[in-house]
């Protein structure tokens, strides 16, 4: 479509090419600098908080009746006795190294438990994401097609539910009702007992794994047990994005356009999803991105009702028991991936949307 | 009885006073238009007064324990059940109405005024201080606030002040963001230009003139940012980071009765109704403040 006009402006647009490509280097290189930034920010302010903390890291070592030799001694092995700063940039050495230190409550390398627990929390984040968008969407899109209806005021009172049920009170009330009464879904943890790990992890996602050694039996059971955790994941999505997907769509329906292609007898189910709808794809990308990272978060809660072996109860568990680099390292895993994703939908906005190139 | 109301909504008020007088009458009159935000206000105020009147509304003493009425369903002597430890739900969760408006009261208080400070500041002065303060602000409004608030009190040690400093820690971002552009929007006006040209000082200028104007949009922010103040206090409660037993917290009633959820359900759930009706309430009275104090927004938060 539009042949003619994109060859009539091609020279134009050659000339204008390399300001163009030095202007995109350029945002792109302020990109990476706020990235890299904002990476730094996440590791000072777990520093920091590992600095605060009232135990003593040296007497957590050496016991409390070390001679004071020994005590000086592992100090300075520690590079306690080195000014903040060094301290910090050997701290940040040793994260990018993969060193998170060891956990207490485990006594494995933080990395490792790390490893472990993320793709149960990923397995049960992308599936509540997936409902939130499949059925929040439509609803935004219905609520603002028809507003002030009771459609609408409903949507409205769910929106603003997400914002005020707190997510460990839905993962009980569910439980109690779905699993407890109802006996539809399945209870706490991943699979059966007696299925637990008889699939070999191979990306950790048992859905995966599970398709892949064929076994149908406990991919029915995992499905059965996830479902849920992630729905109760999903309605916050769901609350979130119909509420945004609702005012971006009144911002469009109120458009000229849309005017014209009523008037011109446009059927109104093609008004609202080809016209309307089609503008509003970019900004929802980015509203989905942030309830994706979101949902990472809420699944710590959701996670501990659920005996869900992902990170969020890996973080609480070691939370109780004091067990500081477990717990910063989570901190860390945690508020890297929501700055990553936040950073992502950014991105593919500019990219995606034509005017903020 | 109309001569007041004129007073009030006079177009040439005589003094100050009346001017403000008149403003507060006009956005009184506006969100009592709204019903979702009249509701609001009710369930804020019956907070209030719940917290105020607690002994009274009660009909137990939310700690005296009393092993032979344990784990009883709600009946017309406890109408909302009993715990594991015979305690009567109904006046803990009373009593909880305490605790809940004194967390959100201090984050308010906390957060706040110093994301104004910080983003008047950054407004103001621009350049390099707006770059650091900024800077800072966006790192943490770049992260996870409930695992931050999690990973703050861990540090600082369980207990229900360390989370009220957390929870202040990780909410002052927003605040500051929304003074900055409320400041930059006055910076340049020519009000600001004629305080500096009588001689103000910078800190009169703030102080008196930029402040107050920010202080309209601040409050909208802090009321709908209470829903949010609650959850993460509720979840630090629930974890068992926030308030420590015996207090009647609703977040960590919730967490007790998780063991009895099963069969006593109304041990977990009647809390969990007490922080929605609250949320909802300042959810509600939010949005209808928004929309009169400050329509441009719009619906984004």
């Amino acid at each position: 479509m539009a042949n003619d006009s994109t060859t009539a402006a091609a020279p134009a647009r050659r000339a204008a090419r390399p300001s163009r490509n030095r202007q995109r280097l350029t945002s792109l290189a302020g990109f990476l600098i706020t990235l890299a930034v904002t990476f730094l920010g996440l590791l000072a302010i777990t520093f920091f908080i590992g600095r605060i903390v009232p135990i003593d890291p040296v007497l957590a070592v050496v016991g409390d009746r070390a001679p004071v030799a020994v005590y000086e001694r592992v100090r300075q092995e520690m590079g306690l006795d080195q000014p903040l700063i060094t301290q910090f940039v050997s701290y940040v050495g040793d994260v990018a190294t993969g060193n998170f230190g060891t956990s207490v409550s485990t006594g494995k390398p933080v990395i490792e438990d790390l490893a472990r627990v993320f793709p149960a929390t990923l397995e049960m984040a992308t599936l509540g994401i997936i409902l939130g968008v499949l059925i929040g969407v439509p609803l935004g899109v219905f609520a603002a097609a028809r507003r002030g209806s009771w459609l609408d005021q409903g949507i409205r009172v769910i929106g603003l539910l997400g914002y005020s049920v707190p997510a460990f009170w839905l993962g009980l009330v569910g439980l109690a009702i779905f699993y407890a009464r109802l006996n539809w879904v399945g209870g706490p943890g991943r699979v059966d007992i007696f299925y637990d790990g008889m699939v070999s992890p191979v990306t950790g996602l048992i859905l995966v794994d599970s398709i892949i050694a064929g076994e149908w039996e406990i991919f029915r059971n995992a499905v059965w047990h996830l479902i849920l955790p992630a729905s109760c994941l999903g309605f916050f999505s769901l609350a979130y994005i119909a509420r945004m997907t609702r005012s971006f769509m009144l911002d469009q329906l109120s458009q000229e356009y849309v005017t014209t292609a009523r008037v011109k007898g446009v059927p109104e189910r093609l008004v609202i999803w080809r016209h309307a709808f089609r503008p509003i794809r970019v900004p929802l990308i980015t509203v989905i991105g942030l309830s994706y990272a979101g949902l990472l978060e809420g699944s710590v809660m959701i996670e501990t009702i659920f005996s869900w072996p992902g990170i969020g109860n890996y973080l609480t568990v070691a939370l109780l028991n004091a067990d500081m680099a477990a717990v910063l390292g989570s901190t860390l895993v945690i508020g890297a991936v929501f700055i990553g994703i936040n950073k992502i939908s950014d991105v593919l906005y500019r990219v995606l949307d034509p005017r903020a190139r | 009885m109309t001569t007041f109301r004129d007073w009030l909504i006079d177009d040439s008020p005589a003094s100050p006073m009346q001017a403000r007088l008149g403003r507060f009458y006009r956005i009184f009159g506006a969100l009592m238009r709204n019903p979702l935000a009249v509701v609001g206000a009710v369930i804020i105020l019956v907070l209030v007064l719940t917290a105020l009147f607690a002994p009274w509304l009660a009909t137990h003493d939310p700690l005296r324990q009393s092993l032979g009425e344990r784990l009883l369903p709600p009946s017309v002597a406890h109408w909302m059940g009993t715990d594991e430890l015979g305690r009567d739900i109904w006046s803990r969760v009373v009593y909880g109405s305490r605790i809940t408006l004194a967390i959100v009261t201090l984050v308010a208080v906390l957060a706040a005024p110093a994301g104004l400070v910080i983003g008047v500041a950054a407004g103001y002065f621009g350049g390099w201080v707006d770059r650091i303060l900024m800077g800072i602000t966006d790192i943490f409004l770049s992260l996870p606030k409930l695992i931050l608030a999690l990973a703050f009190v861990a540090a600082l040690g369980p207990g229900i002040e360390n989370a009220i400093i957390a929870i202040a820690i990780t909410s002052w971002p927003g605040y500051a963001r929304v003074a900055r552009a409320e400041t930059l929007t006055f910076k340049n006006s020519e009000f600001i230009s004629a305080v500096r040209l009588l001689g103000a000082s910078s800190l009169r200028v703030n102080l008196g003139h930029v402040l107050p104007l920010c202080t309209s949009s601040m409050i909208v922010r802090v009321t709908l940012d209470m829903a949010g103040i609650i959850l993460t206090a509720a979840g630090l409660g629930f974890i068992g980071l926030g308030a420590q037993p015996p207090l009647p917290e609703w977040g960590a009633m919730i967490s007790r009765g998780r063991s009895f959820i099963l069969d006593q359900w109304w041990v977990a759930t009647m809390p969990g109704f007490a922080i929605i009706l609250v949320s909802l309430g300042f959810c509600f009275l939010g949005d209808g403040l928004r929309d009169v104090l400050d329509p441009k927004s719009g619906e984004q938060r």
